[in-house]
């Protein structure tokens, strides 16, 4: 299992456009990515998943998979969630 | 199959004449009671999967078409919404525990809802979006036409139950030849809208659902509220001559406001955005009664910054010109209008609480960086700038908000009279501020004690009702003790024959859509001031609503008619 944890840099949180962008980043990269926040785990293939986690911007969320040749990947999506999705 | 002759009656929300075919808004179908459970799971998903590919289709079309930049992204995220992957599982799990398959798209839809609703903010906005794509789904699996308004290719005329505004949003004005909605009254969100854009329209016509067939060509009176389910050609052709009467009583209205003997009303224009204020200054008017400066908040994280709206305002008042005044109102937000950034308690009764100006002084921040806004726009463009609270109670409000504006350098500040309580002590207000503004809608509400939103009171809230043109008069009494103006902001002066009524009793200025502006100028021009007066005079003394219009109808020029 490979996992990852990132600090929210979207201004709004995880809500619609932010969600939707990353969801389908996670489906581009092939892989199943479950992202977990206070407690609660979301499919991060699904931007309604993600959007209940209720994500805001400054929060820590971490995402995790069983495929343990995805490393690279895991990277670039944690990576991806720092950054201000709401504004590209 | 078309329908049989049969005439319905409405409350017509906005003047001119149409006839040609119908186009329905499809109403949210709702999930299938009869539907058997499921017991072949491969074969539920199949289906599944085709409507969702179905729906996911439409709604891209759709975001194609949309020719402004929101309803593309607001329909390009639907889309995506319609695809989600959650949303499958969800429905897929609820299909394999046997659910049919509309009460398992139901189900799944409102697990996500109650979860985002619960959020609030921002969360909680995407539950209309949720829906929008359960209603699409359900409607594709069971075969019935995609709720809301369809895809109009031709020119037709619209009928709905009622129109919610983010579906008048998707109406193209170019292929909409009228309005009939069954329900709704004439302040409803449909009436301000077709008013906007001058679209025939008629509200609250009874039997509008069951008379009138997808086939079925209707001719439309927006004056009078009439429609003609299959129409005679006799029919048809009067309807193309009343609107040629129309146009004839129109023509050569320019110029200021003012009744046949040079009495002056000034004819202004209500607008709600930039886009509404550079339209409405193409028009043949003379300003703008009312500035409506919501937009600005509602719907925003964070309050916007004076650079923002000292933007916004020196756009509207170049818009209009340094001989055109514009009066701009305050932000007038309350509990049903929530602001995020202003933390307001949950209201019972939002329309009697903490709202207008009673924000404004709880939020001083607000109003203060509101204020300097209007005043850097003043300074920039020195435009003739009004300003004006909303929702103004009591002589010590007035006085709080004149003197806060004034000490900006805003050469005019003025009230909103929209409460009972400020009609009838307009004097006393009056004596502190430089003009007042009334709100009919608002002031028949209170008046009357009806919910204005509430279309089965329409007959209460009518401003022909002797009790609330009594309170108009009141405010209007003021204005002559005191000598400062008193006008109309509220769409009762955008009745050609109300006008007459409030002009007679002392209104110098009436603001309404633009697109009424002609019917009233020239309704003005064909009476004298003093039959405008006893006009006002009649429609005070007499019993009922309808007698007041009757007495005002007997007195007026009959070529007024036509403008009707």
């Amino acid at each position: 299992m490979i996992t990852r944890t990132a600090v929210i840099g979207a201004s709004v949180g995880l809500h619609a456009r932010p969600a939707a962008l990353f969801a389908q980043a996670v489906d581009d990269k092939g892989i199943d990515v479950t992202m977990t926040f206070n407690g609660e785990e979301a499919d991060a293939s699904s931007a309604l998943e993600i959007m209940t986690l209720g994500v805001k911007s400054g929060d820590t969320v971490t995402i995790s998979t069983d495929d343990d040749s995805a490393a690279d990947a895991m990277d670039d999506l944690a990576q991806m969630l720092t950054r201000d999705l709401d504004a590209e | 199959m078309t329908s049989e002759h049969k005439v319905l009656h409405g409350i017509g929300v906005c003047a001119g004449t149409a006839s040609g075919p119908v186009a329905f808004v499809a109403e949210a179908p709702g999930v299938d009671e009869a539907e058997p459970k499921c017991t072949d799971v491969d074969a539920a998903v199949a289906k599944l999967d085709e409507a969702r590919d179905a729906v996911v289709a439409q709604l891209k079309a759709r975001a194609e078409k949309a020719t402004d930049e929101k309803s593309k992204g607001v329909l390009g995220a639907t889309a995506q919404m319609a695809a989600d992957k959650g949303l499958y599982k969800n429905i897929v799990k609820r299909l394999k525990a046997g659910d049919g398959m509309t009460h398992a798209v139901a189900g799944a839809a409102s697990d996500y809802a109650a979860k985002l609703a619960k959020l609030g903010g921002y969360f909680a906005e995407r539950v209309t979006d949720v829906n929008e794509v359960r209603d699409r789904l359900i409607a594709q699996l069971r075969g019935l036409p995609a709720p809301g308004v369809p895809d109009i290719t031709t020119p037709v005329i619209v009928v709905a139950r009622d129109l919610a505004p983010a579906e008048t949003a998707t109406l193209h004005p170019g292929a909409v030849l009228g309005i009939i909605t069954q329900e709704g009254g004439p302040t409803s969100h449909t009436a301000i809208l077709a008013a906007q854009l001058g679209i025939p329209c008629a509200v609250k016509t009874k039997g509008a659902l069951d008379a009138i067939a997808p086939d079925d060509t209707v001719a439309l009176d927006g004056g009078v509220g009439e429609v003609i389910v299959s129409p005679t050609d006799d029919e048809v052709s009067q309807l193309k001559d009343r609107a040629e009467r129309r146009a004839r009583a129109l023509a050569g209205s320019s110029g200021q406001g003012a009744t046949r003997d040079g009495h002056r009303v000034a004819l202004l224009a209500n607008i709600g955005t930039v886009d509404d204020a550079l339209n409405a200054a193409k028009f043949d008017l003379e300003g703008s009664g009312l500035f409506r400066s919501e937009f600005l908040f509602l719907g925003r994280d964070e309050a916007p910054t004076v650079e923002e709206q000292t933007e916004t305002y020196t756009k509207v008042l170049n818009a209009f010109g340094k001989d055109r005044h514009v009066v701009v109102r305050t932000l007038d937000a309350g509990a049903d209008k929530p602001l995020k950034f202003a933390n307001q308690e949950h209201e019972d009764n939002p329309a009697l609480g903490v709202r207008g100006l009673r924000l404004g002084m709880r939020r001083v921040d607000l109003l203060d960086t509101q204020l300097q806004a209007l005043a850097n726009a003043y300074q920039a463009t020195g435009g003739d700038l009004w300003v004006m609270a909303p929702m103004v109670s009591t002589v010590d409000e007035a006085e709080w908000f004149a003197t806060k504006a004034r000490s900006y350098g805003l050469p005019k500040v003025g009230v909103m009279v929209e409460v009972p309580a400020a009609a009838i002590r307009s004097a006393q207000i009056l004596s502190v501020v430089d003009f007042c503004s009334i709100g009919t809608n608002d002031l028949s509400q209170y008046t009357m004690a009806a919910d204005r939103l509430n279309g089965e009171l329409a007959n209460l809230l009518t401003p022909w009702q002797p009790a609330v043109l009594h309170m108009i008069k009141a405010a209007c009494d003021g204005g002559a003790a005191t000598g400062k103006h008193v006008g109309v902001c509220g769409e009762a002066g955008g009745d050609p024959l109300m006008a007459l009524v409030l002009a007679g009793l002392g209104v110098q200025s009436l603001s309404m859509a633009p697109t009424k502006v002609n019917a009233v100028r020239a309704a003005l021009r064909l009476h004298d001031f003093s039959t405008c007066q006893q006009m006002a005079a009649y429609a005070l003394d007499v019993r009922t609503a309808e007698d007041a219009r009757k007495a005002v109808i007997a007195l007026a020029d009959p070529m007024l008619l036509d403008l009707l």
